[in-house]
């Protein structure tokens, strides 16, 4: 948070003293990698699929192609989910007022927000989506491994590449489950979401409402350091 | 590989009824291999080798007349050799012409993602076509038989073809040519089962192989290459012929049952947030200050 926590942005007019720095430069050239990433080995990885999405690969550059990158890019998200681990970890722990909020969650389904108890920088559904990315990439990696070096795999130990490949399909589905979701939220649904993961800050009444209590503790902490 | 004008009953990753399917009728064609006469010369090997453009290996090795442990991407054809103890103390030196054996249901094909990467042929050869392979390595995990093989450079799998190439033209495989005790045979399914069983009956009545029979496993819905054991109870024997071989049941859910189910949850999961739109709309923040041009 060296940059100054209130950036005046043209493309979101206003109060420019209103904005609240939500995600921090690094972090959002990480979510992006990991979502480019993700995007190239959901593209490939469901050419091979199916049949009927076979041209996903071609319009990547053909079979072969997609073939050679699609390991290589899920490293890439492997890393950058890692990396998201290593920042996020503690943010991502489920508190009390989770608990609370998740009992509540019917609210926030049906968009009446102000019967919701104040939550801290992500909900409950943000913390599940955070975890299940990064059990799911870590369960892609090490099936990817086997399905990657499928020749290294003897005749005796084929029982490896029958597992890899249920568990590859199986991890990579339950994140794309995850993923419409996310893509909806971050897009559609929670407006301002997407502005704050491309340019990194949120209104004050966005912070308010969606993240009361990381509201409170950042505008704290700010006044406290000025 | 071969560019040979036969007609396709089966197109690997194919998206759809597969064209010119059943217009034409085909004799299904079966190599027949007679263990029992064997003599492991390693002919039909260096036929093989010679027809398709390759060398010989190296060989390795183990202690036995085993030259190498499987074939190879550049070796599709090898003897399995194997001194095997009977009950009765005596030995028993089997040899076994390993190869890939054409199922009649094919599991690479199976697996394969791959459009027209693998084709059977009317005729039930089945064959890898190298420029549509984009080297997953899927055929593998669904043979049963461990035949196909990668070529680290090219990243293309290859196998055996049965000669697709010559079968069009109307000649036989090449090792069927090379085979200097006759023990291999090549024509129809039907007449290759005829002249198996009379053999496996000959070696029951006459020669004292009382379980003597003919390997055509069904659980890879039969074969295109079977062959007379002297005891077909035991197949594994004969360098590790499986005796129950089928597609793995794994590659069957993940190419049956579980692309339904992934394609309906996606499917469901992409109409379920698109009603969710419909019905409740996005969630604004809107304090009476923020309302113009707060929001993208
Ligand atoms: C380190 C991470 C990863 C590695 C090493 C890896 C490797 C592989 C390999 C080698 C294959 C076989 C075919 C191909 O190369 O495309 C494959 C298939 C696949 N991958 Fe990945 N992958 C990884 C991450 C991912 C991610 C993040 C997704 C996201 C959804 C994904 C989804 C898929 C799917 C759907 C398939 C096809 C399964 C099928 O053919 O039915 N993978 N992966
Ligand atoms: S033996 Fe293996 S490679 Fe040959 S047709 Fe059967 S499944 Fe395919
Ligand atoms: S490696 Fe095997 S399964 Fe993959 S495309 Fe080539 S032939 Fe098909």
């Amino acid at each position: 948070m060296s940059v100054s926590q209130v950036i005046p942005s043209p493309r979101t007019t206003g109060d420019a003293r209103d904005r609240i720095l939500r995600y921090t430069l690094v972090e959002r050239i990480n979510h992006w990698i990991a979502g480019l990433s993700y995007i190239y080995c959901l593209i490939t990885g469901l050419a091979f699929w199916s049949p009927y999405m076979f041209w996903m690969a071609i319009i990547v550059g053909g079979g072969p192609a997609a073939r050679f990158w699609h390991p290589w890019f899920g490293l890439v998200f492997t890393a950058s989910v890692l990396w998201m681990y290593r920042i996020w970890r503690s943010d991502m722990v489920t508190t009390d007022a989770d608990r609370a909020w998740w009992k509540a969650a019917k609210y926030y389904i049906r968009n009446e927000d102000e019967n919701l108890p104040p939550i801290g920088r992500f909900n409950y559904g943000q913390k599940m989506f955070f975890w299940l990315m990064f059990y799911g990439a870590t369960l892609l990696a090490l099936s990817g491994f086997a399905l990657w070096f499928f020749e290294s795999i003897p005749w005796s130990l084929r029982w490896l590449r029958y597992l890899a490949v249920a568990v590859h399909v199986a991890a990579g589905f339950a994140t794309i489950g995850g993923f419409i979701i996310h893509v909806y939220m971050g897009t559609a649904m929670v407006r301002g979401g997407f502005t704050s993961i491309v340019r990194g800050e949120v209104s004050s009444a966005w912070a308010k409402t969606h993240h009361r209590l990381w509201y409170e503790q950042v505008t704290k902490k700010t006044s406290g350091q000025k | 590989m071969s560019q040979a004008t036969l007609q396709i009953r089966r197109i690997s990753g194919h998206a759809g009824p597969v064209p010119g399917a059943g217009v034409e009728r085909a004799q299904t064609v079966c190599k027949l291999v007679d263990t029992t006469t064997c003599i492991g010369c390693k002919a039909c090997e260096v036929a093989c080798l010679e027809w398709n453009g390759y060398t010989f290996s190296e060989t390795v090795f183990d202690n036995s007349y085993q030259t190498m442990p499987e074939t190879a991407w550049n070796y599709w054809n090898l003897i399995k050799f194997n001194e095997h103890e009977r009950e009765d103390g005596t030995l028993m030196l089997l040899m076994r012409k390993d190869q890939c054996m054409h199922c009649a249901e094919p599991g690479c094909l199976a697996a394969c993602p791959a459009d027209g990467a693998i084709v059977q042929y009317a005729n039930g050869i089945v064959d890898f076509q190298q420029d549509h392979c984009i080297g997953c390595g899927y055929c593998v995990t669904g043979c049963p038989f461990n035949i196909p093989k990668f070529n680290p450079s090219t990243k293309k799998m290859f196998k055996c073809t049965l000669c697709a190439d010559r079968v069009a033209q109307g000649l036989e495989p090449a090792c069927i040519k090379a085979c200097p005790t006759g023990c291999l045979h090549f024509g129809t399914k039907d007449d290759m089962t005829d002249l198996a069983e009379t053999r496996a009956q000959q070696l029951r009545e006459h020669y004292g192989f009382e379980k003597a029979g003919v390997y055509d496993p069904t659980g890879v819905g039969g074969t295109g290459v079977i062959y007379v054991l002297h005891d077909a109870a035991n197949p594994e024997a004969y360098g590790g012929l499986p005796k129950n071989p089928h597609i793995p049941w794994v590659v069957r859910l993940w190419k049956g049952p579980a692309k339904w189910i992934g394609n309906l949850a996606m499917l469901g999961g992409i109409i379920g947030v698109a009603l969710h739109y419909l019905r409740f709309g996005p969630k604004r923040v809107e304090s009476a200050k923020d309302q113009k041009g707060g929001q993208p």
